[in-house]
């Protein structure tokens, strides 16, 4: 804030400097603890997070099984959990079923494993079309879903955050845990995309 | 309530667009917003419900026609001073003295 003196201040740059020097003035906020939560959602929250779920999950049955019955406490078994994570619901893609999420009615992510939602889920076209048209808009992100294949699209509601458990990928047999984390993408937990084995 | 936050099934407002390697944030301005909302809400002067429902009261072409963060700020603005922690008065005032570079 306030570094770019030499072009006039966008109309949300200065109601946002405004609303918070009012609030600093007041002593309702501490500008220093902002910018420890931005870091944690800028550097430390993240996909790399549900991707560590994911990888337990392929390579650890039991864990599977507590994460599809009980995705919240299994997820906090990895050490993640907080807001917009409080109810979580891990869904299962199989040979019959694929799973995508969307929040028609708003934005609502699942934070503590997939971090701050991309702008495209946050934007009416994905809203408006992932329940109208859900097989259209997986294959404008290169997913094909054959017709004999189920689609299921999970829309959050204001409490219940799902996140996608995708299908580990054939030939990914002699992976560790870690390796299999690394092939794991934000999309795939989303339900927009697959998950590749490496080439 | 109905509104135009209700968008499943709407026809006709545009493509998805993809932002490849997309960073968290776009600008410093979204991530005050967004720090702002953490700094707000011990305060109790609304709950995640009503900040949800700040946005959803946005008429229908500032919501289509305005972005992510810049919901969350109007809602900030419209529930702190409905709530009267701020007045809109002083709020417009600290903003045409910002525009001016006075502060």
């Amino acid at each position: 804030m306030g570094s770019a003196h030499n072009r006039p201040l966008s109309d949300p740059e200065i109601r946002v400097k405004a609303l918070e020097s009012l609030l600093v003035d007041k002593g309702l906020i501490d500008p220093k603890a902002l910018d420890e939560l931005v870091d944690i959602y800028e550097t430390k929250v993240g996909p790399h997070n549900g991707a560590q779920v994911v990888a337990r999950a392929w390579t650890d049955p039991a864990y599977k099984q507590r994460l599809l019955e009980d995705g919240t406490a299994a997820i906090a078994e990895l050490g993640f959990s907080g807001m917009q994570g409080e109810d979580m619901v891990v869904v299962e893609n199989t040979a019959e079923v694929h799973n995508m999420l969307v929040c028609t009615l708003c934005s609502c992510y699942p934070w503590p494993t997939l971090g701050l939602p991309p702008v495209w889920y946050k934007a009416a076209p994905y809203r408006s079309r992932a329940v109208s048209d859900p097989r259209g808009v997986l294959k404008e992100f290169g997913v094909e879903i054959s017709d004999d294949k189920e689609v299921r699209v999970w829309d959050s509601t204001a409490e219940v955050r799902y996140m996608v458990l995708p299908e580990r990928p054939a030939g990914t047999g002699n992976l560790s845990e870690e390796e299999l984390a690394a092939l794991v993408t934000r999309d795939s937990m989303i339900g927009v995309a697959l998950v590749s084995a490496p080439k | 309530m109905n509104g135009i936050h209700d968008l499943g099934g709407m026809e006709g407002v545009g493509e998805i667009e993809v932002e490849a390697d997309e960073p968290v944030f776009h600008a410093e301005w979204e991530k005050r917003v967004f720090g702002l909302f953490f700094g707000l809400a011990p305060h109790g002067f609304f709950n995640l419900d009503e900040f949800r429902h700040g946005i959803e009261r946005m008429g229908a072409a500032a919501y289509l026609n305005t972005s992510y963060y810049e919901h969350w700020l109007g809602s900030f603005e419209r529930l702190l001073t409905e709530c009267g922690a701020i007045s809109a008065e002083e709020l417009e005032q600290r903003c045409r003295e910002i525009a001016k570079g006075a502060k």
